[in-house]
């Protein structure tokens, strides 16, 4: 079995290497997983480095450069599966915000030397260039679902990653809404479950992190928030986190803050 | 309903009781009769206060109940207030019910592996480990009714669900009967009320006139065995009309809420009406409704691998607000919201009839105060079923329009899909 392992290699785009940091985290399951998969490729845990081409390749973080949408490339030609993982190489990350100003916008404030800086105007996933074959959500990703994608593309079979809300994980575990009985606002009904209904069981909001479920209703679920008195600004600000560059999100913020211009947020 | 007959007062329990005879019993009488429940080797879950709300927890003495605790609920909104009253249950259910006990929200039912010589070996599944004997302390009349409808659809048929069956006949039912009905309640409505009439073990009724009592009335011999460990004192007429004046009080207070008269076959009628449209904007389709209804039953069976090669089949709880509960060869088969919004209040309110002969729902008000944007299903039925709004059996006959076979659903097809 050793000798026809399958091979595996974790690919960095633009991003905060904490997605790929959930592959180190399933402590319990590395050796299984290493006996499972070469690990071809993996800066963060091995500065041995196989050759491609990969059989499941993991992606972490958005096009930023036109470097990367070139390399995006040649990972895609070289992989069999290629599987995002996290709201960076999924829907672009929180610096998708980008995307929202005018090109430069933000370079200026956040580089002592902008001149240095080459990049594109916008930061987009990894779907925006090559074909993609999974796409795991979240920010970060959870690494019960990641090793899920990992057994399954092994095993040839369907992962199990569920396209609903998070307010039925909420149900799952008991956790009393914070939205119905506390007027707390929350992202979760429209948020891709995924966390296990993580922050609404510590008395949190949900903060969307995995991005839209399956089906969503935005609209509706802003307009009960400002019912609850929020300024439509705020509003916005909640659509406009890691996931803003996600269709159905940007489309209510941008609503949001139309609204919230026109004086009736 | 009880013989009214004077039973002699028994300091520490020992009166002897039968199914039908009553007595009364004082706030501590309760932490006797949960010691009661203990010591026949119970596992006792009741009204708790957690997260804002009153639900179902673990409770050892009358200090885990909601003592003071009152509910104010609305669509899409639920307070709790506490008052300096004293009383154990004036208030209404909160999101949680005893369905989660007898039918997990996960349940792993086996694991197979393939042993040395290759041959396939199953093991039970992880969730079926929990000891059986449970009592349900304080469920309300609703929640009784709930279970008889589970048991309809879960026992009553060619393969019953075995943990749920072991679970429910295990069970010890100590009903609390309702004397503060929420805004949200509308059970005399579905065919219940605030009384318990039959299926419990013990039936309690908090009486907060004069002195804080409770009036106890025996179901069942389980039930008389737990009441013989309990201090009681004789019912009085005086107390059987205080009894009857709490609950009569709920009645009224919930009567002429909602009118489910031919509401059936007015819904099955009408399944072209725009309304199922209208509702469908303001739905989240986030399945919040489907569970905390105390008699949704849908589940969703998967296999899954593991790295070393064991297979888990696992039950999880499904709604049909899912985009994949109706998952066929092709895609989905309810892609519209407003498809998945007319499964949901038509099966509860009418096809339930069909499938399993009584009403789907009991009219506990959960799916109307726990839905985040506050959507009532008896305004949305009595929407759709209004005479203004005409009976349209066009298209009645024809079947769901199914995606095109092939691969999955392309982004953004649920735009272009119209109703259903
Ligand atoms: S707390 Fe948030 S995620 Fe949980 S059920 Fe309520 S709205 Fe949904
Ligand atoms: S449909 Fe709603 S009111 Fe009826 S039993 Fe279910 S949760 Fe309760
Ligand atoms: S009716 Fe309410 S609770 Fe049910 S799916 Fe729609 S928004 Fe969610």
């Amino acid at each position: 079995m050793s000798t026809t392992r399958p091979s595996l290699a974790v690919f960095k785009f633009t991003s905060c290497d904490g997605c790929q940091l959930s592959l180190l985290d399933c402590e319990d399951e590395l050796l299984e997983l290493a006996r499972a998969v070469r690990i071809a490729k993996f800066a963060q845990m091995s500065r041995a480095l196989v050759e491609g081409p990969y059989d499941i390749a993991l992606v972490e973080g958005s096009v930023t450069t036109a470097r990367d949408a070139e390399r995006v490339k040649e990972i895609r030609a070289s992989s069999r599966q290629l599987v995002t993982i996290g709201a960076c190489a999924s829907a672009g990350g929180i610096q998708a915000l980008r995307n929202f100003v005018p090109a430069g916008s933000y370079t200026g404030v956040v580089y002592a030397h902008p001149e240095y800086i080459s990049s594109l105007a916008t930061s987009t996933p990894i779907s925006s260039h090559v074909d993609v074959d999974f796409e795991l959500h979240g920010c970060p990703i959870d690494r019960h679902q990641l090793l899920e994608v990992i057994t399954a593309l092994l095993a040839g079979r369907r992962p199990v990653v569920r396209g609903y809300s998070v307010c039925q994980e909420c149900k799952a575990r008991g956790t009393v809404c914070l939205l119905v009985a506390r007027g707390t606002a929350c992202m979760g009904p429209v948020t891709r479950a995924g966390c296990g209904g993580l922050c609404p069981a510590v008395g949190r909001g949900c903060f969307g992190c995995f991005g839209p479920a399956d089906t969503v209703n935005t609209g509706s679920l802003a307009a009960r928030l400002r019912r609850d008195g929020m300024q439509a600004r705020d509003v916005a600000r909640l659509f406009k986190t890691f996931n803003a560059a996600a269709p159905e999100f940007r489309v209510q913020s941008a609503a949001e803050e139309a609204a919230g211009e026109e004086g009736r947020g | 309903m009880h013989r009214e007959e004077v039973v002699e007062g028994s300091p520490g329990g020992g009166a002897r009781f039968a199914p039908g005879d009553a007595a009364l019993v004082a706030p501590e009488g309760l932490d006797e009769m949960l010691a009661a429940l203990a010591r026949l080797g119970y596992e006792t879950s009741g009204p708790t206060v957690r997260g804002g709300a009153v639900v179902p927890g673990p409770v050892a003495s009358i200090e885990d109940l909601p003592a003071g605790w009152h509910d104010e609920q609305s669509p899409g909104r639920y307070r709790l207030e506490h008052g300096e009253d004293g009383s154990l249950f004036s208030w209404a259910v909160g999101p949680g019910s005893f369905k989660p006990e007898l039918f997990p929200p996960v349940h792993e039912l086996w694991q197979a592996r393939r042993d040395g010589e290759g041959r396939v070996e199953f093991v039970a599944g992880r969730g079926s480990s929990r000891s059986k004997k449970r009592a349900f302390f304080g469920a309300r009349p609703c929640e009784l009714a709930a279970l008889s409808v589970l048991d309809r659809v879960l026992v009553d048929c060619a393969t019953p669900d075995p943990f749920y069956e072991g679970v429910r006949r295990g069970a010890v039912l100590v009903v609390a009967e309702c004397g503060a009905p929420a805004s949200t309640c509308f059970c005399t409505s579905m065919g219940g009320g605030p009384e318990a009439v039959a299926g419990f073990d013990l039936a309690l009724t908090e009486l907060t006139d004069g002195d804080h009592r409770f009036l106890v009335r025996v179901g069942s011999a389980l039930g008389a065995e737990v009441l013989t460990l309990v201090t009681t004192r004789p019912v009085t007429a005086a107390d059987v009309a205080a009894r009857e004046a709490v609950t009569e009080r709920a009645r009224s207070a919930m009567d002429g809420r909602f009118d489910a008269a031919g509401l059936a076959e007015l819904l099955a009628g009408n399944i072209e009406h725009p309304r199922w449209q209208e509702v469908s904007e303001r739905c989240l389709a986030c399945g919040n409704c489907t569970l905390v209804c105390p008699t949704c039953f849908c589940s969703d069976v998967r296999d899954t691998t593991d790295l070393s090669g064991t297979v888990h089949r696992t039950r999880s709880w499904a709604s049909c607000f899912d985009r994949d509960h109706s998952y066929l060869h092709g895609g989905p088969v309810r892609v519209s919201v407003a498809s998945r919004y007319r499964q949901w209040l038509t099966h509860k309110l009418s096809s339930w009839w069909d499938q399993f002969g009584t009403s789907g729902c009991v009219g506990c008000g959960r799916c109307i105060t726990w839905c985040p944007v506050g959507i009532d299903m008896r305004a949305e039925a009595a929407a759709v079923c209004s005479p203004a709004s005409p009976a349209r059996h066009d298209r009645l006959a024809q079947p769901e329009p199914r995606r095109p076979t092939g691969a999955d659903v392309p982004a953004g097809a649920e735009e272009k899909e119209a109703l259903p």
